[in-house]
């Protein structure tokens, strides 16, 4: 057998590689090719302007407000300029200071209005970007919701939580950051290029010969921190969903000693997340100095220059300070650009994920227009049902069937007999591949989500609770149930024994997953859960495994009382649950060899239900 | 036992001890010290440059243009140009040095954080969401990293330039020099109070951001419950609640600080309207020369940036002081469960429970108390209790996932607390109830207590375990498997854990419930093959069927907290009503129907 193993690939991926760029699919691509990066850009403006359409009146007077503050504080150099040239000679000539005193008037007022402008943008601007922030996240929590476990099952839990925080995060820093360095850099650039021409038209061209350097060096480190930058959240992820997975199975890593294991593996991402930063930190320790360099040299130049022509008479000094006042003010925020830069490349990248995550169309959706159906029956039809996980390998193969109202059924066979899979259709946590499902004679596709579930209720062996307490966890399923009801609904179980023993009773807080209760007891509250939501249809899908056989007869006794009223779907192991069927149903590949009640097929003597239905007397001797 | 020092998340009311908890952290930048040397250094002589170009321009105006000396001009303009351009070589040196030693920080850091982690026992786990975790991890170090690569140095230089600036302008012209100094005053007063009512502020929307990621991994991980329920819109309301309630937090942070933050930016701007104001009319009486003035303006508006940005590396700092509170709270959080120094050297399995009590930390009595057990090597014992009656408490007591409250547990003849963790846990291995699969191949799932194990090895445990399923994925033994791999069903992953156990080949195995999601033919076969393992090795089996409790030489009966009964299953149906009750129910049933 090792020969066998041996010729397999050395590493194989966990999924195949989609060479398509749509949904979450871009995620696992290190580099994507131009046309892709250009439709994932579009993507995420597309993202961005839904974000900011209806804040689009508040935008206005953003604009308007940060127009008024940038031009506030252009002005100031200016005046200075004003005051050397034109305030000092008439004190000089003894006329007096008027002059002098109207300038500095002028520049407190300008001082006020930049004061009050500055103020107003950043509150408003700052209420903008947490709106969306907020709206971002609704957004992303709510579409993660609507898609299907079996997208779960693939994203993992470790990348969902990924996109919801960091990623958002980084949205939060370039809306916090982002624009404002962004609209002052793009302000000040363009108003000093025009005043600095309006003071003195050679002394303006010469400072304008360094755009085309700032041009170039920032297109340079705009295309490589892209990529850079790309690697930095590709890496952070990695490391979030190996930090994510051992910290849940925490119990196991200590239990079998993989500490050390895991903090190799730990080391490893943790070092490439390092690499990757570096590197992205390294590429802006060289555009920063670069864009001073450009910045010092012009500063240089117009100095000497602006000195010459000084020295002739052509300009006045006064002209010559506002020239360095302006050229500090405008090389200082392309300094910030590049910051800038940094988060807008990690937004981007957050972006490019968010709306990739927000494309994902759910595999199941909700109806245009739902038919209605308030209170049903129960009775389930499967209508030439097929159903395959993979193409072409069909789990369940054209299955008729017909649960009339009020019936229990249960599913009956080996493993990947198709029973769950049977489960998972009628509460639609997949559609049919061919054929329908129906709820009282409505293809379930016709219901909307709320109706369905209200009629449908599945309890399965992953008996998540969440955090908060046992009256919480068992009215999740029915909020509105009062306080007695809850208390019912756990006595109808049985479960109202071991909670009332708990320090707190029903209002004791569940830790972490459950951590604190019994496998056993979680499945009680579970089932006390889905008994409260009191549905149609009931699907146990091994819902009573791991009860041991007190609490297991509490629920079996409780199960013929809940079960008479509705329509049950039962698989379980244990065939002491499946004699309390009406029916069963022996399934094999996804068809059904025997159907009939236990009775029945235990009396025929043969079959394949008789068969276990002795293999398990044997077991109980 | 002292109490566990387990630390609850602390609410954001609670007093920031945060400057010291920064200063704590400061092993981890000892080892850069010289990148921080040379870093320091270069701010430092970039600030003096900076100082120096402004003088030179002085040094123009007075001198070549007011004298018409035309060769100066080209003299000192090129001491300018050179000055600029070694201010510009100092940033990028302060820069290169910068990446390494921050990144190395935080990457030890991070390293030492989920060493740590592993270290702290189940306690602490149960009641720390990941999620809470994981912001530590990731958002906090990064918030400390930040202050401590640009943050520090800035903080320092800023002030440094700020006095040097201040220095220079009173030598310059003292009247306009106090002018800037007195406008430094209030502006480092307010600093100083924006950056208390800052912390509290940043404290709550750091601590309401974890609670949105716990929101988030709950949602997650419960996906398949709120389906069933179609209570997607509950738990939106959950989440909504505090996504707005960080919305909330996150507005007053915002309001706090664009008050500040204008206030920054208008002091400055005021002081130079006085400047130009007294300058101008200095320089009209002659008591002040023209280039002074220009220099003076430009030395001033060079202050606007260090001021400005002291808001912001203030309110940094005063960020990195909470995170670091949190990473510390982490920290130093002592692992209650620590090995001791010695080891068996020939194991054999012999597992006594000598007069054990064991109590949940916060609860009022305790789970198990007087628990005596003497399970001889090779032995095989089957514990049976009801429902919450402390089975899976007792398991965990022998391989230290938790740690009795009192009494003790002996692993051949030694107090398990005295064995190192590591020779403890090869002894003794569990298949647990819910199996913990990784995001690795299946060989490595399955060889986890074992990493040497050889195929041979491997195919015994799985025949054992009846998972030989594992073949038959698509890259047997190879494939991953996990939350990032291919999933298996309940019943599956069982038994796959339970072929983890045995090829862990320990001398304690505990089978903590370990067959109940497998179906009875299965169940059947798995325990028919187990009997040779359990023939050999000392076996813990948390068991509810009677068919289970049939492999065991001996069964106790837990019962209130404590050992009622101990011997032969046969013998406890005979003569213990309550066991019976227990464990003959299956055979109640069947005479029913």
């Amino acid at each position: 057998m090792s020969t066998t193993t041996d010729t397999l690939p050395a590493e194989q991926p966990a999924e195949e590689p989609t060479s398509d760029w749509r949904g979450v699919a871009a995620e696992t691509m290190d580099e994507v090719s131009v046309k892709t990066s250009l439709i994932l850009r579009d993507r995420s403006r597309r993202l961005l302007g839904s974000l900011l359409r209806p804040h689009k009146n508040a935008l206005l007077v953003v604009l308007a407000v940060v127009l008024v503050e940038n031009a506030a504080r252009l002005a100031i150099p200016f005046l200075v300029k004003e005051g050397i040239d034109s305030g000092i000679p008439p004190i000089k000539r003894g006329d007096g200071n008027h002059t002098l005193l109207l300038i500095v008037a002028v520049v407190l007022v300008i001082v006020a209005i930049q004061a009050a402008s500055r103020l107003i943008f950043l509150i408003l601007s700052g209420r903008i970007g947490q709106q969306t922030l907020l709206e971002l996240r609704r957004r992303v929590f709510k579409h993660f919701q609507t898609l299907t476990p079996a997208f779960h099952d693939r994203y993992t839990s470790g990348r969902v939580i990924s996109r919801s925080t960091s990623d958002v995060d980084a949205i939060q820093e370039m809306l916090d950051n982002g624009f404002d360095g962004l609209i002052t850099a793009a302000l000040t650039l363009f108003g000093t290029a025009v005043l600095l021409l309006v003071l003195d038209v050679e002394l303006g061209l010469i400072a304008l010969l360094s755009f085309p350097f700032l041009y170039l060096i920032t297109r340079w480190f705009r295309l490589r921190s892209a990529i850079y930058y790309r690697r930095t959240r590709t890496t952070i992820a990695a490391l979030i969903v190996q930090f994510v997975e051992s910290m849940t199975g925490i119990k196991a890593v200590q239990a079998f000693r993989r500490e050390g294991r895991n903090e190799e593996i730990f080391h490893e991402v943790n070092d490439d997340n390092r690499d990757a930063n570096e590197d992205a930190w390294r590429l802006i320790g060289l555009f920063m100095p670069g864009i001073k360099l450009i910045g010092n040299v012009t500063i240089g130049l117009v100095l000497v220059v602006g000195s010459y022509r000084a020295y002739h008479g052509e300009v006045t000094v006064g002209v010559l300070a506002a020239f360095l006042i302006y050229l500090r003010q405008f090389f200082e925020p392309m300094m910030d650009i590049s910051q800038f830069y940094n988060t807008f490349q990690s937004a981007s990248a957050a972006l490019e994920k968010l709306s990739g995550v927000l494309e994902e169309e759910p595999e199941i959706r909700d109806p245009a227009s739902p038919t209605r159906l308030d209170e049903a029956d129960g009775r389930v039809t499967l209508d030439g049902v097929s159903f395959s996980y993979v193409e072409n390998r069909p789990v369940i193969d054209s299955l008729d069937l017909d649960i009339p109202a009020g019936q229990t059924v249960a599913l009956v066979g080996m493993t990947g007999a198709g029973k769950t899979t049977i489960a998972k259709l009628v509460s639609r946590f997949y559609d049919p591949t061919i054929g329908r499902v129906q709820l009282d004679g409505v293809d379930i596709r016709e219901l909307d989500d709320e109706t369905l579930r209200h009629n449908v209720v599945m309890v399965t062996q992953e008996n998540f609770l969440f955090a908060g307490t046992v009256a919480d966890n068992i009215r999740f399923g029915r909020p509105d149930a009062t306080d007695e009801q809850v208390h019912d609904a756990a006595e109808a179980i049985g479960a109202s024994t071991f909670i009332e023993a708990m320090p707190q009773g029903y209002e004791t807080e569940i830790e972490s997953r459950g951590g604190r209760l019994s496998a056993g007891q979680r499945q009680l509250v579970a089932f006390a859960r889905a008994f409260l939501a009191d549905p149609a249809v009931l699907i146990l899908d091994e819902a009573t495994s791991s009860l041991d056989v007190p609490s297991e007869r509490l629920v079996q006794r409780a199960l013929r009382t809940i079960l008479a009223r509705r329509t049950a779907i039962i698989i379980a192991h244990r065939l002491s649950t499946v004699e309390i069927a009406d029916r069963v149903l022996v399934l094999e590949h996804g068809t059904v060899v025997e159907d009939g009640t236990p009775a029945d097929l235990i009396a025929s003597g043969e079959g394949r239900y008789s068969d276990l239905h002795d293999a398990w007397l044997a077991s109980l001797a | 036992m002292p109490p566990a020092s387990v630390t609850q998340p602390l609410s954001p009311e609670a007093a920031p001890r945060s400057s010291t908890s920064l200063w704590r952290l400061r092993g981890y930048l000892r080892p850069h010290m010289w990148s921080l040397i040379v870093m320091l250094a270069a701010a430092l002589l970039a600030v003096i440059v900076g100082l120096l170009i402004p003088l030179v321009t002085r040094a123009i105006v007075d001198g070549p243009i007011h004298d018409h000396d035309s060769a100066g001009i080209v003299r000192l303009g090129s001491i300018a140009m050179g000055l600029g351009i070694f201010e510009a070589f100092l940033i990028f040196v302060r820069r290169w040095f910068q990446a390494p030693a921050v990144m190395g920080m935080e990457m030890k850091l991070r390293g030492d954080l989920y060493q740590h982690l592993n270290e702290l026992p189940m306690e602490f786990h149960s009641r720390w969401q990941s999620g809470q975790l994981l912001s530590r991890v990731t958002s906090d170090l990064s918030t400390i990293r930040r202050f401590s690569g640009f943050g520090l140095i800035f903080l320092v230089t800023n002030v440094i330039q700020l006095i040097l600036t201040s220095a220079l302008l009173m030598h310059l012209y003292w009247p306009l020099g106090l002018v800037v100094i007195v406008a430094a005053a209030p502006i480092i007063y307010t600093s100083m109070s924006f950056e208390k009512r800052y912390v509290l502020v940043s404290r709550r929307v750091q601590d309401q951001r974890g609670d949105i990621a716990t929101q988030v991994e709950e949602s997650a991980l419960g996906i398949r419950v709120i389906k069933s329920f179609g209570r997607s819109r509950y738990a939106f309301d959950k989440y909504d609640l505090r996504a707005k309630r960080l919305y909330e937090s996150e507005m007053q942070q915002v309001r706090l600080a664009a008050k500040f933050w204008t206030f920054l930016e208008v002091l400055p701007n005021t002081a130079l309207v006085v400047v130009l104001l007294l300058g101008a009319l200095a320089v009209g009486d002659g008591d002040l020369s023209l280039g002074t003035l220009v220099a003076f303006v430009t030395l001033m508006l060079s202050l606007v940036w260090p001021v400005e940005s002291l808001g912001v590396i203030l309110a940094m700092a005063q960020e990195s002081m909470t995170a670091a509170d949190r990473v510390l709270e982490i920290l130093d959080t002592k692992p209650t469960i620590v090995g001791g120094d010695q080891t068996v050297a020939d194991p054999r399995g012999h597992v006594q429970l000598e007069n054990v009590d064991f109590m949940f930390p916060d609860a009022d009595e305790p789970t198990l108390h007087g628990i005596n057990l003497d399970i001889a090597p090779g032995e095989t014992i089957a514990i049976v209790g009801a429902t919450g009656s402390g089975k899976t408490a007792l398991t965990a007591l022998i391989p230290r996932l938790r740690d009795v409250t009192g009494g003790r547990v002996l692993v051949d003849g030694v107090d398990v607390r005295d064995l190192t963790l590591e020779s403890l846990r090869t002894i003794v291995a569990t298949a647990f109830e819910d199996p913990t699969l990784f995001s690795m191949s299946a060989r490595e799932n399955i060889a986890l207590g074992r990493p040497g194990a050889t195929d041979e090895e491997i195919r015994e445990g799985l025949e054992i375990a009846q998972a030989m399923f594992v073949y038959d994925l698509p890259w047997g033994l190879d494939t991953r498997i996990g939350e990032q791999g291919m999933s298996l069903s309940g019943g599956q992953r069982q038994r796959v854990a339970l072929a983890r156990a045995i090829v862990a080949r320990p001398h304690v195995l505990i089978l903590d419930d370990t067959l109940s999601a497998l179906d009875v033919h299965t169940e059947a076969l798995v325990e028919e093959s187990l009997r040779t393992v359990l023939a050999s090795t000392t076996s813990i089996i948390v068991a509810h069927r009677a068919s289970t409790v049939q492999l065991a030489d001996k069964v106790a009966l837990l019962q209130g907290g404590t050992i009622t009964h101990i011997g032969q299953h046969s013998e406890l149906m005979a003569t213990v009503p309550a066991y019976r009750e227990l464990l003959a129910a299956d055979s109640e049933e069947v005479v029913r129907s």
